[in-house]
């Protein structure tokens, strides 16, 4: 994005017509990010207990409608609207009153297909923020706090990095968002994390992953989602774009590669979670820089952040005690940091003339602004998270009961449970002794040999379910 | 020797078999259950529809120790699964006529 908004007056120049290969990526690739937040849900939803699964699914879900809708009305505006002195877009969107089907800030693309782009975006962060809260905070305050941090942090940083603001004219890079998407919502995982406090019983009494193949598919679809991430963010459907798919998969197979060989030397076995989550780490790394860097240098960004990660997660996070229970600092946050930072080593003009050279390439000066900008982007989520916390818990209060936190909140939150097997858990109806819809005016008792010893027979034995 | 059904609250399990290994019980059989006692049940949503789960999700600690040791257990998981609230558990204790190691053919308290 940064690449066309900031430096191409050329193509800007020549044109102001819709590309139509230009477009059909971008869209593609809308819709490609679009599924990444449903894949977070899997991702997160697989490596909680199981009576939380529905409530973690439910907390990405929501947001890709919460968000979706927030960027509409007022998000989109405060963004990517005019620049209101380098801080926040002025409201001339406002209802993306103005986004029409010409081309907006992008040359080639309908202004219309931008903003859905970055809507996207959007979306993806603030959820990403839900695995460091994840089985014990109520929703109510998730909505709330949600809404808020997108609006008060995700939209303002935006704006920073890609919409015009102070960032972008200094000149940090950040190709596809490791700034605004994943140092704003990592270092906000940790501060979430603090606050929130732990779940009870952590470390010793909680429940371990409930199903690493829901895990596994969501990294998996988090995967292919972010080539529209990445290469999407070409915002044009050519070199650049297939540049940036290539690094793209090449750092996420290396961080892969290397979190599983480093658990294998240090753990003795490399473990399926480790492996996928060392594909998502090597993506959050790779995401700054992947429209600057050819592949070689992206397999080093992707090997470092395997390493790296691993031992953000599995050694600073107990030293330091705090409870992110699914590691979204360990991964976000120190990943997308070790990310800005290496886009100012290993960027390169010759892979992109808009870009920059980085410290590798005989320009150590890039360092500096790639510094300023994670250092904006850290004091933003720390400050803004705290503060939005504290309304919240103010207003709604953060945490369910600790009676509700150990009944698991997909009961307690939403009243549903995530896998219904076994015997029917139902009361029986006249008639149909597995189950009963209390609101249709069936309730009826039916007991089953009851652990108090004391219940009368049942009327249906075990296994003669109609069911 | 008796044996002793405990019947806990989830979330007492890990206490439960920390006071169990406490009182000098090794070994045990868990199962995942759902029951019904006195505790009120939940009530779930599907798409409007309201249905009314009157089982509750239990885990069952099944551990046949030598009759000394009865009491001791019955306070030390008392201890730990009780929150004074309705659905705590109940323990049921009964005789057992014998016990056989399989590997060696011993009996009794022996093979406890």
């Amino acid at each position: 994005m940064v690449v066309l908004l900031a430096a191409s007056p050329a193509l800007a120049q020549e044109t102001g017509k819709v590309d139509a290969g230009d477009t059909a990526w971008l869209l593609v690739s809308s819709a490609l990010v679009m599924l990444m937040t449903p894949a977070l849900g899997f991702f997160y939803g697989g490596m909680v207990g199981q009576k939380n699964v529905l409530a973690t699914i439910m907390q990405s879900f929501f947001l890709l409608c919460l968000v979706s809708v927030q960027w509409v009305l007022w998000g989109y505006t405060l963004a990517f609207g005019p620049d209101a002195g380098g801080v926040i877009g002025r409201l001339d969107y406002l209802g993306f009153q103005g986004v029409g089907q010409e081309p907006g800030p992008a040359p080639s693309v309908p202004h219309l297909a931008f903003a859905i782009f970055q809507g996207m975006f959007a979306v993806i962060t603030p959820a990403l923020i839900t695995g460091a809260f994840a089985e014990r905070m109520k929703f109510s305050a998730f909505v709330l706090f949600s809404l808020l941090w997108a609006t008060l942090v995700y939209d303002p940083l935006a704006h920073w990095v890609w919409g015009g603001g102070f960032l972008q004219k200094l000149g940090a890079l950040d190709f596809a968002g490791g700034t605004v998407v994943h140092i704003s919502s990592g270092v906000s995982a940790l501060v979430a994390a603090l606050v929130v406090g732990k779940r009870a019983g952590y470390p010793g009494r909680v429940s371990p992953p409930h199903s690493l193949p829901l895990t596994v598919l969501g990294a998996a679809l988090l995967w292919f989602g972010w080539f529209g991430f990445n290469a999407g963010s070409a915002i044009t459907s050519g070199g650049l774009s297939a540049s940036a798919f290539v690094v793209t998969n090449a750092a996420a197979a290396m961080a892969a590669l290397a979190w599983a060989f480093t658990e294998w030397l240090l753990r003795r076995k490399p473990t399926v979670l480790g492996a996928s989550t060392g594909a998502v780490a090597g993506l959050v790394a790779i995401t700054p820089a992947s429209g600057y860097v050819a592949p070689l240098p992206a397999l080093v960004i992707g090997a470092v952040a395997g390493v790296v990660c691993y031992l953000a997660v599995s050694v600073l996070k107990p030293c330091l005690g705090y409870d992110d229970s699914l590691d979204v600092f360990g991964v976000h946050g120190v990943g997308g940091t070790w990310g800005a930072l290496a886009t100012g080593l290993f960027a390169s003009r010759a892979v992109n003339p808009a870009g920059a050279d980085g410290l590798f390439y005989g320009n150590p000066a890039q360092l500096l602004p790639q510094l300023f900008g994670v250092a904006a982007a850290w004091v933003l989520a720390l400050v803004g998270t705290y503060v939005i916390l504290k309304i919240v818990a103010a207003l709604t209060g953060l945490r369910v009961t600790a009676e509700e936190e150990a009944l698991g909140l997909d009961i307690g939150q939403h009243g549903e449970a995530g896998y219904n097997f076994g015997p029917p858990i139902f009361a029986g109806g006249a008639g149909s002794p597995g189950s009963s819809v209390l609101s249709a005016g069936k309730e009826a008792t039916l007991r089953f040999s009851s652990v108090e010893g004391e219940a009368p027979r049942p009327e249906t034995t075990p296994g003669g379910w109609p069911q | 020797m008796k044996k002793l059904e405990i019947i806990v609250r989830p979330e007492k399990f890990g206490e439960v078999v920390s006071a169990l290994h406490g009182a000098g019980v090794m070994g045990m059989t868990v199962t995942d259950v759902r029951g019904q006692g006195r505790q009120r049940g939940v009530v779930h949503y599907y798409r409007g529809a309201e249905y009314r789960v009157d089982l509750v999700m239990k885990v069952k600690v099944e551990a046949v120790v030598p009759d000394a040791l009865v009491e001791p257990v019955v306070e030390a998981v008392c201890a730990v699964a009780r929150t004074g609230e309705v659905g705590d558990g109940k323990i049921f204790i009964s005789e057992v006529l014998d016990a056989v190691r399989v590997r060696t053919g011993e009996r009794g308290d022996l093979a406890l």
